[in-house]
């Protein structure tokens, strides 16, 4: 369980996240909201990134704030970001196991882990292929199962369909919903594909510039008119 | 909490983690090949000044190697490794002229001692990025010239420094017993040189090497995956660092006297020109690199023509590596050779096509 309390950022004059207060419970959970809510701040504050003004974050009731950034990997937070980062110079393998070297778990495990965590997302390519060569669709998933391998408690995933055609969508939203259940983790989606949200998220979270405006179960969040509203613009609902 | 381990007990055996074995082997070989040439051959038919050439080849591969691993793996843009050489060298000197010590120790020594102040002086120099470390780098740099030349290098005299301006008689520094001769020293430079890309090598190939690819491309993703960026960039200067003093130990050796005047601060800069044209993300275009800045200058010597002309060239060089191979003359090379492989079968298919022709015509 994640608890957030009053988390707030400010980058000068700027307020990114307002207050934010919010519980995410198990499984995925869906985080969504327009351009600039505050979506990828609030991962950055929870990656380290980002040094939050005020407020407090309780992951499974440590202080994960507390935690320098390269400790919270170890501690099983794993995250993808909106633009893919899989490391092109290094082959599939290489690019897992470099999370699972840095998160503390015994070397003699790394190659079974690694594997698993290639077959789990269902990476196409062999595990000696180098990243640079790989497809859009294929890096992604290398993205995904880096976040997967090993221990994760915690994994946050970027827009993690953004650029990909549909039926790549489906399969990783099948990947997605699959994580909590494999690996114990608690999932946070933040995407603009509504369909992937509903198909992986039972509850959902909305942020608009910087503040929650709502949360819940994810059908009854998307029929939310204050939802709507911030997606839509005013004009659209009168 | 459940894992994914039990998923892929099916895949657990026979799977290929590394790459196809033909690449390997082929680089296996070529060692092989140039290592035997470079001891067994090189040594046989090269006139002494050649030699003399090869040794400084030998060590500037190695500083070539250090700024390729920094540039190439890290993506850090030193632009003081020149001067690190020279802080190797001076240690090396000071310690061969105090000591009876073994020459391998004091090249150890050597290099610890470069390493730790490399890293010393790179460590605030880390927070900067691209031009800024690049600047700061050159400004040390420029700092050690100046030390240099007023502390100079050590000729046997007393004290801390070892120098005594008024010696008339200047001892050469020692070589180690087994290799007092040009020759037999210009074998012990290259097996040093092996030695250090074997370790580097090694870094590459293992955990460090994976940090640094991702913090390369990526410091955000580095730091999601648990790297410690900060300690994985310094461990990359102190790696950069200890070859580069090993290599100074070398060139110590390999000279018998150094003088200040010979470390010149633009000379760093020179080495980034040559490293980025060989091709930094390879280990062959570090030596590449080298055979670039010692080699090249030695032969036009030879031949009459002034060394200057290499600047221009240099100049010239970059620019082609970096608009049209960014990845330098060990990457580009080969991809030229098969392109005029190519052309060449071509015309020769057309010629073959239409000698029948011309025949039939006759």
């Amino acid at each position: 369980m994640i608890e957030v309390e009053e988390l707030t950022v400010r980058f000068g004059g700027v307020t990114s996240l307002d207050r934010m207060s919010v519980t995410f419970q198990s499984g995925t959970c869906g985080l969504i909201g327009p351009n600039g809510a505050g979506k990828t701040t609030f991962f950055n504050v929870l990656s380290g990134f980002v040094k939050p003004a005020a407020g407090v974050v309780r992951a499974f009731g440590e202080n994960l704030l507390a935690k320098p950034h390269y400790r919270r990997a170890r501690w099983g937070l794993r995250r993808t970001f909106q633009t893919e980062q899989a490391i092109e110079a290094l082959s599939v393998y290489d690019n897992v196991a470099l999370v699972h070297e840095h998160s503390g778990l015994p070397g003699r495990s790394r190659r079974r882990d690694v594997l698993a965590a290639v077959e789990f997302v269902g990476i196409r390519a062999e595990p000696h292929e180098r990243v640079g060569t790989l497809s859009a669709a294929d890096r992604r998933l290398v993205e995904l199962a880096r976040a997967v391998v090993g221990r994760p408690r915690l994994v946050l995933l970027d827009e993690p369909a953004a650029g990909l055609p549909d039926e790549e969508t489906e399969h990783l939203a099948g990947v997605i919903r699959r994580i909590p259940e494999q690996t114990g983790a608690l999932v946070i989606l933040v995407d603009h594909d509504m369909s992937l949200v509903q198909a992986c998220c039972a509850t959902t979270a909305v942020l608009d510039f910087g503040k929650l405006i709502a949360s819940g179960p994810t059908e009854t969040v998307l029929r939310d008119e204050q939802v709507m509203r911030a997606y839509l613009g005013a004009g659209e609902l009168v | 909490m459940a894992s994914l381990s039990g998923v892929a007990e099916r895949a657990r055996g026979g799977l290929r983690l590394r790459r196809p074995t033909g690449a390997s082997v082929r680089h296996g070989i070529a060692t092989v090949l140039a290592l035997a040439v470079a001891l067994a051959v090189l040594p046989q038919v090269l006139s002494l000044y050649y030699i003399d050439a090869m040794m400084q080849v030998a060590v500037y591969a190695i500083v070539a190697l250090g700024l390729g691993v920094l540039v190439g793996r890290v993506g850090l843009y030193s632009l003081g490794q020149a001067a690190v050489l020279a802080i190797g060298a001076w240690v090396a000197a000071r310690i061969l002229f105090a000591s009876s010590l073994p020459f391998p120790i004091v090249l150890l020594a050597a290099g610890a001692v470069t390493m730790v102040l490399g890293t010393l002086v790179g460590a605030p120099a880390l927070r900067m990025r691209g031009l800024y470390l690049a600047l700061i780098t050159l400004m040390l740099a420029g700092a050690i010239t100046v030390v240099l030349a007023t502390t100079n290098f050590p000729n046997g005299g007393h004290g801390f420094l070892g120098y005594n301006g008024s010696l008339l008689h200047i001892p050469p520094i020692r070589r180690p017993a087994i290799a007092t001769s040009d020759p037999a020293y210009f074998r012990y430079a290259v097996v040093v040189a092996a030695l250090m890309f074997l370790l580097v090598l090694v870094h590459l190939r293992t955990r460090p090497g994976r940090a640094w690819a991702a913090i390369r491309q990526s410091e955000p993703a580095a730091l999601a995956a648990g790297i410690n960026v900060t300690l994985y960039k310094l461990w990359a200067f102190a790696l950069a660092s200890f070859i580069t003093g090993v290599a100074g130990g070398v060139l110590a050796g390999a000279v018998h006297y150094l003088y200040s005047i010979d470390f010149q601060t633009q000379d760093s800069i020179t080495l980034l020109a040559v490293v980025l044209m060989g091709g930094a993300y390879s280990a062959w275009g570090a030596i590449v690199a080298a055979l670039l800045l010692e080699l090249l200058p030695a032969i036009l010597h030879n031949a009459g023509v002034s060394a200057d002309w290499l600047t221009i060239l240099f100049g010239v060089g970059v620019l082609g590596a970096l608009t049209t191979a960014p990845a330098g003359i060990v990457d580009q090379f080969p991809k030229d050779m098969a392109r005029l492989g190519r052309l060449l079968t071509r015309l020769a298919r057309q010629l073959g096509r239409r000698r029948p022709a011309l025949e039939r015509g006759r």
